[in-house]
């Protein structure tokens, strides 16, 4: 068996962990999307949207209640790893660093998938904006990955600290601009056409690889212990 | 688990903290740094005689534009200063020396120093030019979320303690956080679209006079000296913290300073 085809079945089978775990006792992913919801809702009373302001500003919206309920519930991803005592155990395992982090961030893409599944028909029904289709579900892919792979890698960094909800934010908001601009710029595009927008999705695209592929290179310093 | 940062393999540790040592340096070490802060002083005077008196008041901008002589130069070592921290997390990565995680540490507290003066610094000098105290350029947008990036890196520093796991996650930011400054410049240009406004400080050093250029080249050489001398300093302060809590763990939890021993 080739050394891919291994590290392809170790990262399945730490999915499969994880997503067991989760659905058998944390439900994390209920609070996630319930407090994204919530988020839109309350964005919905701030700004007063009407007609000609809703298109600008609503997707802004969107993409600060992910970003909102990304830090909240990624927080978790080697919480219970480190309550149980069984981050030892996954690290002793023969198993590369960077597989591990691969199955941490598939983990919670699919964590995100299920609240954006809650949030975006929400987001569309309650704004009043026809715009569910491929080229949004494009857009709020590219968007996921950036923010979960900073969210995973920042949710180790954090923890080596004794204030991992307070640090997760500060870490992690300043670094996402990047994605939270490109992000919310495609959507709008989608509301509004623009003429001469740059090509977000390609650059959301760009931003991902660089964010994947350096976090996966530095996972393995934060975690030995 | 968590043990203190200092590195039993580093020679240049342990109880001794002025280790006399010989060799053609020796002078150097002895006096190397009153010689840089005695020249940083004379510089800073020299600094403040030109950008006020030397060099001629811009025809445009009029008086406002002698900040930039310590404008620019702040920016260039809060730059100068997160490329070093990015340098130093890559090799107290790869060598695990904590010399290196000192070195990262102390000059992450000058680039937030300096960042936080340039903002300050570009704010006076925007509510002078443009008439307001902020604006949307991408160098500025640039600037603030830099700050937010370090002031983070120093409170995980922080919050983390000087534990070996604390310096790892740390140096991890030091080095995503300076790959994403390129990210989040471009990011923000293109955010308003390409403007031409949003260059308004290219042209005024482009076609400087010579006096002018003498005097903000005189500054930049300055400030780099002034970001040595600070660097000689907070180093040492790093690692005579450490060093200081090592002792401290010794006496209180056992001869070899392991706090997870107790």
């Amino acid at each position: 068996m080739s050394s891919f085809q291994t590290g392809w079945q170790q990262l399945w089978s730490i999915v499969g962990k994880d997503l067991r775990s989760e659905l058998r006792a944390r439900h994390v992913w209920v609070a996630m999307a319930l407090f994204s919801a919530l988020v839109l809702v309350v964005f919905y009373f701030a700004f007063d949207l009407r007609v000609e302001n809703r298109g600008p500003v609503a997707p802004g919206a969107l993409w600060i209640a992910f970003v909102f309920a990304s830090v909240l519930g990624l927080g978790r991803t080697f919480a219970s790893e480190q309550e149980h005592g069984s981050m030892d155990r996954l690290l002793l395992c023969p198993v590369d660093r960077q597989v591990i982090f691969l199955a941490k961030l598939i983990g919670n893409l699919i964590f995100l998938g299920v609240v954006e599944v809650v949030a975006v028909p929400l987001f569309a029904a309650i704004y009043n904006l026809p715009i569910l289709g491929g080229a949004l579900v494009v857009i709020v892919v590219l968007g996921t990955v950036g923010i979960a792979t900073m969210c995973t890698i920042f949710a180790a960094v954090a923890s080596t600290t004794g204030a991992r909800e307070i640090m997760l934010p500060l870490l992690v908001f300043p670094l996402l601009i990047p994605v939270v601009i490109g992000a919310v710029r495609a959507t709008q595009s989608l509301v509004v056409p623009v003429v001469n927008d740059p090509p977000w999705p390609g650059l959301l695209a760009a931003f991902d690889i660089i964010f994947v592929t350096i976090s996966a290179l530095v996972f393995q310093y934060v975690v030995e212990d | 688990m968590k043990t203190l940062t200092s590195h039993p393999a580093a020679p240049d540790e342990g109880i001794a903290l002025h280790p006399q040592r010989g060799g053609w340096l020796q002078p150097i070490r002895q006096y190397g740094e009153y010689v840089l802060g005695g020249l940083t002083a004379l510089g800073m005077m020299l600094t403040i005689w030109a950008a006020f008196l030397y060099a001629p008041t811009d025809a445009v901008q009029g008086d406002v534009q002698r900040i930039m002589y310590f404008h620019v130069p702040m920016a260039w070592l809060a730059y100068l200063s997160f490329f070093i921290v990015f340098v130093a997390s890559i090799v107290y990565l790869l060598r695990r020396d904590s010399r290196w995680d000192w070195a990262a540490r102390a000059s992450a507290e000058i680039g937030v120093v300096f960042t936080t003066l340039v903002l300050i610094s570009g704010s006076i000098w925007g509510k002078a030019f443009w008439g307001t105290w902020w604006d949307g350029e991408p160098r500025l947008t640039t600037t603030l979320v830099l700050w937010f990036i370090y002031v983070a890196y120093l409170l995980l520093r922080f919050y983390g303690g000087r534990t070996e796991g604390s310096a790892r996650g740390a140096a991890v930011l030091g080095i995503i956080g300076f790959v994403d400054v390129p990210i989040v410049h471009f990011a923000v240009t293109w955010w308003r679209g390409l403007h031409p406004d949003g260059y308004v400080l290219q042209g005024t050093s482009s076609n400087m006079p010579m006096p002018a250029f003498l005097a903000l080249m005189l500054a930049l050489v300055t400030f780099t000296l002034l970001y040595a001398f600070l660097m000689l300093q907070l180093y040492r302060l790093e690692r005579y913290t450490t060093e200081a809590q090592r002792l401290r763990a010794i006496v209180e939890y056992g001869d070899d300073g392991d706090i997870s021993a107790s």
